[in-house]
């Protein structure tokens, strides 16, 4: 199979990260969001990560900005990708919401067409069961910031073919990233480990055992992560956060999973991290 | 005697500075630390220090602007944003 054409449903972070890699490997995206104020807020981000990449990696193309924008195809229709090789969903981690867009791809969607689900933590198994083509649905759980992450963590839900597999391996393939293959549980391997961290963490600042600096600290210059765990947090965005924990205390039904009542805080607050400006740090306007 | 060329050096480093160190968990920053290779600052990070030079002294980072030896600290920076003043009143 050939990737001409991808579809790119859910304008957010990692949407805007996905439709970022796509181009910078000669690959055209049609992104499909609900809202038409989100699509204009991820072409100008998806164009300011293609403006900036050679910077961070020598061998990412240098892209004029007409050749990037021209390569994208922004719609709240998602019948508008109706004619892509693949689908990429990155909507909100929200079992309700994932439900409906895929009964909506479902209907949009050739049959042949395999979906790709990028979530957090909800079953891939789950996702698949929301479609009539469960062996067409695969996991993806991309890292943030997409272009930049040579690795993927890729699940196979009790459905999934090897032809789906392989498939989006050929996609990770012409996006230059080796894909680590895991069986499918909720929040999988990386997320439901590093979420019981920054849940514990947001307990420990809760305890004021100490801060939010010295915590992040500790991880990096102990652990020699390069990132700490409320920063993390920060990053992906505390309602993702509380969501991800949200659906793995469902899932498990085990309390270790609990959300932190601060973190739950600052979501109610309106601080949800780097993209408001706020969560447990506050980031100056850019 | 200070010169006039000074003057707006030291008040870039210290913009620039402010930003850096109100963006980032640390408390100190030297004028030659490696932002990069000391692990000071990520990509994210990155793309946001080049938009507040952009916005803050009004330039442009074209694509030959592009490499890290231009950002690796805050001389390095402050000496760019000095190099593409004088190419614009130049």
């Amino acid at each position: 199979m050939e990737f001409r054409k991808i579809g790119v449903v859910g304008a957010g972070n990692i949407g805007v990260g996905v439709v970022t890699d796509l181009i910078l490997h000669g690959i055209s995206a049609v992104v499909v969001d609900i809202s038409e104020a989100q699509l204009q807020r991820a072409q100008a981000d998806v164009l300011k990560n293609i403006r900036f990449a050679p910077l961070f990696s020598k061998t990412l193309p240098r892209i004029t900005q007409e050749e990037a924008a021209s390569r994208m195809v922004l719609t709240t229709d998602l019948n508008d990708a109706a004619s892509c090789d693949f689908v990429i969903e990155n909507v909100t981690e929200d079992w309700e919401i994932k439900k409906q867009v895929y009964e909506n791809l479902e209907r949009a969607m050739p049959p042949r067409v395999c979906f790709g689900a990028n979530t957090s933590c909800i079953s891939i198994t789950q996702i698949g069961s929301a479609t009539k083509r469960p062996a067409n649905v695969v996991g993806i759980h991309l890292m943030n910031p997409v272009h930049l992450k040579p690795t993927v963590e890729v699940i196979r839900g009790f459905h999934t073919t090897d032809q789906t597999v392989d498939i989006l391996l050929r996609l990770f393939s012409r996006l230059n990233k080796e894909a680590i293959i895991v069986e499918d549980m909720p929040g999988f391997v990386s997320n439901r480990i590093s979420h019981l961290f920054m849940n514990e963490a947001a307990f420990v600042l809760q305890d004021r055992v100490t801060t939010a600096e010295k915590i992040d600290s500790i991880f990096k210059k102990c652990f020699g992560h390069k990132m700490g765990p409320l920063e993390t947090a920060d990053l992906i965005g505390l309602d993702t956060v509380m969501r991800s924990l949200d659906v793995l205390y469902e899932s498990f039904q085990d309390t270790k999973y609990r959300c932190c009542p601060l973190l739950r805080k600052l979501v109610h607050a309106g601080h949800l991290g780097r993209k408001s400006g706020k969560g447990f740090y506050v980031y100056p306007e850019v | 005697m200070t010169s006039v060329n000074a003057v707006t050096q030291d008040g870039i480093r210290k913009t620039v500075r402010e930003f850096i160190l109100s963006s980032i968990n640390i408390t100190q920053l030297d004028d030659d630390d490696n932002l990069f290779e000391s692990g000071i600052v990520n990509s994210l990070f990155a793309v946001q220090l080049m938009t507040f030079i952009e916005k803050t002294f009004a330039i442009e980072v074209e694509m030959d602007d592009l490499d890290i030896e231009n950002f690796k600290s805050l001389s390095a920076t402050t000496a760019f944003v000095v190099r593409k003043n004088g190419r614009r009143s130049g």
